[in-house]
């Protein structure tokens, strides 16, 4: 049996929660949450952590170096750093609108990353 | 001389909320003057997700968050907007208020406004502020400016970072820097808790095993030409570094996140009574300083956690400054809010008697409570109390007072919001 602690970030509470996993990481109890919200929270938590990435991408031709991009929702955490990696190359050529996609289903995780701002053409 | 019925200083959330309030409200002549290239202020180079859950009900990053308002702003044919443009000075003189700016095409700008809506925000704390002993080196910077190369101009400032402070913006570039390869070593804190958001502690640093030192701080700073090393220590109960805690950690940038100040220049200038806690104006329930006419809103008034707030203090001033120019002036007398007890500030400072609808008091305690109750009484009479699990320093807490209560209180009332054990 192994014990997994954690702070609920559902909302500003910030409540302690306590997770006891069997060998097969299967849930025995979920302790220390205060609402539903936060044995919901733990329970994503250990089976498939999720999180939002964001990050910039260079645009040529445009009135700004870059734009911002954003993972359109929260895709799972251990991919983060591979959606780091895929972003890092790419170069967009402007104009650019909100909800552009950049790369589809960045990393393999089964998200789109798209862009959370607009860039002009030059001129 | 060009003449406007409102205009707005500042073209971040609050400038833009409270000049598209004001066009709501039915004024058609309003300037916007804003001193970068674009509108959006200070989210542009937020690029985190997180902001709208309360506004839109959705989570958006900082340049989405701006773009519904600045789509709005440009499109409005009510509102006339200046970029590139600098306010050197605000005066309120025989009933009109003079705006002096300047902008490369158009040069020196004499400008007049019936009202005036100040929308500067804040800045950072600088190093000079904190009295660090040791070199001068490159490689220190604010966090805020780590987030502009970062995000913005696409440079990374370092490869081996140490954050001293753990607000907000210092906790989102920990992970920022962390997922752009750089090595973040630790934050450090010298309260003993946080400054920031609990979710952002969550997922900034223990995401990324980052460890956040409380009750510690940067005692020295080491190197030449660049930084090396920053020596932390821990700190007593009165922050005082603790001989024998000290460690030397190498590094090549220091990134600072130890508070935000409004940027009231302009403020000082035109003569408003300023809030000593706050380091804002002295505002009533629709943000009018003592200056009539001039109302202020958003991180210039007082600085906020989230930008949602941001937004819904400005329509309370761009609708303010809207009754103003259309003539419209409370009557009824006034009463004054105070933060007593735990309770460091409290805004609005004054409150008008004669409201037709329900007016919301912000406040803020000074240090973490769990399960504490807090109240709003005049005298010895209870208009509102209710218990809170927590209440932390980070987090923006509000009062909802009735009409018939405001009503009620005697002329020049004092209202007090306290944390009551």
């Amino acid at each position: 049996m192994a014990v997994k602690e954690m702070i609920c970030v559902a909302c500003p509470l910030g409540c302690g929660l306590r997770v006891e996993l069997d060998d097969m990481n299967n849930i025995l109890s979920i302790t220390g949450n205060t609402c539903k919200r936060g044995e919901a929270y733990a329970r994503t938590e250990i089976t498939n952590p999720m999180r939002s990435f964001t990050s910039t991408v260079r645009v040529n031709g445009g009135n700004a170096p870059f734009v911002s991009v954003k993972s359109k929702t929260a895709m799972p955490k251990d991919l983060l750093f591979a959606a780091a990696e895929a972003t890092r190359g790419v170069i967009l050529q402007a104009p650019v609108a909100i909800g552009d996609c950049v790369i589809a289903d960045v990393a393999g995780c089964g998200v789109d990353l798209v862009a959370t701002n607009r860039v002009g053409s030059k001129n | 001389m060009s003449n406007y019925d409102i205009i707005v200083i500042g073209g971040g959330p609050a400038g833009m909320a409270a000049a598209l309030e004001a066009e709501k409200h039915g004024v058609k002549n309003i300037l916007l003057l804003e001193r970068a290239e674009t509108l959006g202020g200070i989210l542009e180079q937020c690029i985190h997700t997180g902001f709208g859950l309360h506004f839109f009900g959705e989570e958006l990053s900082g340049p989405e968050y701006a773009d519904r308002f600045a789509v709005q702003t440009e499109a409005s044919c009510a509102i006339t907007v200046k970029t590139d443009t600098m306010v050197l000075d605000v005066q309120a003189q025989d009933g009109t208020h003079i705006v002096t700016a300047v902008n490369k095409e158009d040069g020196l700008l004499a400008l007049t406004a019936a009202a005036v809506v100040l929308a500067m925000g804040c800045r950072e704390r600088p190093r000079g502020a904190l009295n660090i002993a040791g070199t001068r080196p490159a490689g220190i910077l604010s966090a805020g400016t780590a987030q502009k190369y970062v995000n913005l101009d696409g440079y990374m400032p370092g490869k081996e970072v140490v954050i001293l402070g753990s607000g907000d913006i210092g906790l989102i570039m920990a992970r920022r820097m962390t997922l752009e390869g750089a090595k973040v070593k630790m934050v450090c804190e010298l309260m003993p808790y946080s400054s920031g958001l609990t979710r952002n502690i969550v997922q900034c640093l223990d995401d990324f095993d980052i460890p956040l030192k409380l009750s510690c701080t940067v005692i020295e700073i080491h190197g030449a030409e660049h930084l090396e090393a920053v020596t932390i220590a821990k700190v007593d109960e009165n922050r005082r570094p603790i001989a024998g805690t000290e460690e030397t950690i190498p590094c090549d940038s220091l990134l600072l996140s130890v508070g935000l100040i409004p940027e009231n220049e302009l403020t000082r200038a035109c003569g408003a009574a300023m809030d000593r806690v706050t380091s804002g104006a002295v505002v009533n329930e629709s943000r009018e300083t003592s200056i009539p006419g001039v109302f202020a809103c958003g991180n210039v008034l007082h600085v906020h956690d989230l930008v949602d707030y941001v937004t819904l203090e400005s329509q309370l001033a761009g609708a303010g400054a809207a009754d103003y120019v259309q003539g419209k002036r409370a009557t009824g007398g006034e009463v004054t809010t105070q933060g007593i007890n735990g309770v460091r500030y409290v805004v609005p400072q004054r409150v008008g008697r004669a409201q037709s609808e329900a007016v919301k008091l912000y406040f803020r305690v000074g240090q973490v409570y769990k399960n504490a109750c807090v109240r709003v009484r005049c005298g010895d009479t209870i208009l509102a109390q209710k218990k809170r699990p927590r209440l932390a320093p980070g987090e923006m807490e509000d009062f909802l007072i009735k009409p018939d209560q405001l009503a009620s209180l005697p002329h020049d009332a004092v209202l007090t919001v306290e944390v009551v054990a």
